[in-house]
């Protein structure tokens, strides 16, 4: 599997970067060789072994249902860009 | 001759009522000023990391044996990945491949027929923040106190035909998820909201493309937006144009669903189990533990009542709308005894629910305990009070008038008068001053009985017992 540059284009909205139309050919042939990697990964046989959702064979471990954490939104608040009445202040969303 | 079969699914999230968050120690509580209940896991601090909650877990546990599922020994957790400024780390952690709750089934009852409907899943995930687009000099103000608030998701087959069907699946799962405790059914704050997937198609065809209506947060509005989403669709067909894939909004004040702009990028979440949480184990023996905490579920106790009480099925399940509902009916038999079931049951759906409902309260808000309704019941059981006066204590005591029905009994002087000697007293006199309806009587008018029977009951001010009233009527007017 190999990308084109309208995947690239796409990807690259989808995670918000943007990237520049001389970078565009250079992103294409990095991804392209990440993907043979995998290719190459992918031709091993796997069959009857358990999937595993991450890299460590262990589970998670539980939190107590207790409320932990004390009331710091000054503190938070001190280094956001733009605050009001306690809220949090972002250019305007458009539904 | 155009006939359509409408294809519902519905997708509800139900907020958990737990302490704290699903990922973070911070508070859960409604109403809280903006933002004191966001931590810095919550508002996506650089370095954060997520720790599951158990009490989330054992709620999804309690769902899932509630509803018959399986519940999976390993479930993972993944991103689902969008921007919004509501979710302050770019994308949701949810479960996607594999869910901690898959299959089962929910009964619903539309009128006096029972249906299936096959659940798909229910998985954990926490909810977003709130934006609020009202003016901030052009800005969006954002509060992140809901941002990690746990949800359970739970998604049925598409298996509803009508949107009767799927408000009564609404609340049916309404009910059960309040019963089990797992959720506090508040709809008005947002625990308990519905999407509704809506398609159409001819009897036998293959499922037509449906349009998902979002977040519902009213039995009334996903009737409403269903039954005009409906009407729409089928429009839509019978003029020849297609129906396009799309999420939609419900307008309570328009009645009408429209189409959210959506970017063709929307739905494409690129999910991915997420490297900062490991698999979640559920072992049997921590089912077991769960399953030894849950009450007795509506559907076994509407069995119990039918064969116990002998009650309805719709009776049943009138009683087990909510937990406190049957549990006063159940505390209102203790006293009154198991022989009055029945009355206890009328009472209780009948006088108290029609009271309940006329002032918008909840059963735990009932001035009258179940033991004072029992006195009533047992008065009317034992011939001391006719319905009419039942009724007339019932409001006493409603109004907080008296300890008890034998109080305000005494107090009112409202006994029944069985006494036969003084009944038969009063039928002579009222005999005696009414010739002419006795006249009437013995010339075959049977409204001239009833005149009578009215007027002995007049006599007493309602306090005879009717039935003996009429039986010893019958008897003398027959020479007895």
């Amino acid at each position: 599997m190999s990308l084109t540059l309208d995947d690239v284009r796409r990807i690259a909205r989808l995670a918000r970067l943007d990237v520049s139309a001389a970078e565009l050919d250079t992103t294409r042939d990095q991804l392209n060789g990440i993907l043979a990697f995998i290719e190459q990964l992918q031709s091993v046989d796997t069959a009857g072994i358990e999937p595993m959702a991450h890299a460590v064979d262990v589970v998670q471990r539980l939190r107590p249902d207790a409320v932990a954490e004390a009331d710091r939104r000054d503190a938070f608040q001190a280094v956001a860009p733009e605050t009001e009445g306690g809220l949090y202040l972002v250019p305007k969303v458009i539904e | 001759m155009s006939q359509w079969e409408v294809v519902i699914g519905l997708e509800t999230h139900a907020q958990l009522r737990t302490q704290s968050k699903i990922f973070s120690g911070a508070a859960t509580a409604f109403g809280a000023e903006p933002n004191r209940q966001a931590c810095a896991v919550d508002i996506a601090l650089p370095g954060v990391l997520p720790v599951l909650n158990r009490e989330a877990v054992v709620c999804a546990i309690k769902l899932g044996l509630a509803v018959n599922a399986s519940i999976a020994p390993r479930s993972v957790f993944a991103r689902k990945n969008y921007f919004y400024p509501d979710l302050p780390k770019g994308y949701q952690i949810s479960q996607f491949e594999i869910p901690v709750v898959s299959g089962g089934s929910l009964t619903i009852r539309v009128g006096e027929t029972e249906k299936t409907v096959r659940l798909t899943r229910a998985h954990l995930e926490e909810d977003a923040g709130k934006s609020l687009h009202e003016d901030f000099h052009g800005k969006t103000g954002i509060d992140l106190n809901r941002a990690g608030t746990p949800l359970l998701e739970i998604v049925t087959e598409p298996d509803m035909r009508s949107s009767l069907e799927a408000v009564a699946y609404a609340k049916a799962l309404h009910s059960l998820v309040t019963w089990i405790g797992i959720c506090d059914g508040n709809m008005q704050e947002g625990s308990f909201r519905c999407d509704a997937n809506v398609s159409v198609r001819r009897p036998g065809a293959p499922l037509g493309t449906r349009r998902e209506i979002k977040n519902l947060n009213s039995f009334r509005f996903l009737q409403q937006a269903i039954d005009f989403e409906i009407q729409w669709q089928i429009n839509e067909i019978e003029e020849g144009r297609a129906i396009q894939q799309a999420t939609v909004l419900f307008d309570p004040d328009t009645g009408e669903t429209r189409a959210m702009r959506s970017k063709e990028d929307a739905h494409d979440y690129r999910y991915f189990p997420d490297p900062d949480l490991l698999p979640l184990e559920i072992t049997p023996a921590w089912i077991e533990e769960v399953k030894r905490g849950l009450p007795e579920l509506p559907q076994a106790m509407q069995a119990r009542f039918v064969s116990d009480y002998g009650l309805s099925g719709y009776d049943a399940a009138t009683l087990t709308a909510t937990r406190d509902m049957a549990k006063y009916f159940e505390d209102c038999i203790v006293a009154a005894g198991r022989e009055n079931a029945k009355t206890c049951a009328n009472w209780v759906m009948g006088e108290l629910a029609a009271r309940m409902n006329r002032d918008s309260m909840e059963i735990a808000a009932v001035p009258l305990a179940p033991t004072l309704l029992a006195g009533i019941v047992r008065r009317i059981a034992d011939g001391t009070l006719s319905n009419k006066l039942a009724r007339e204590v019932f409001e006493a005591l409603w109004a907080g008038e008296g300890k008890d029905a034998d109080a305000v009994i005494e107090a009112r002087g409202l006994k029944q008068i069985s006494d036969s000697g003084a009944i038969e007293a009063l039928i002579d006199e009222v005999l005696a001053a009414n010739p002419k309806s006795v006249e009437e009587f013995r010339a075959g008018k049977e409204k001239a009985f009833n005149a009578l029977v009215g007027q002995v009951m007049k006599a007493t001010r309602g306090k005879a017992n009717p039935q003996q009233v009429n039986d010893r009527l019958r008897q003398k007017l027959a020479g007895g």
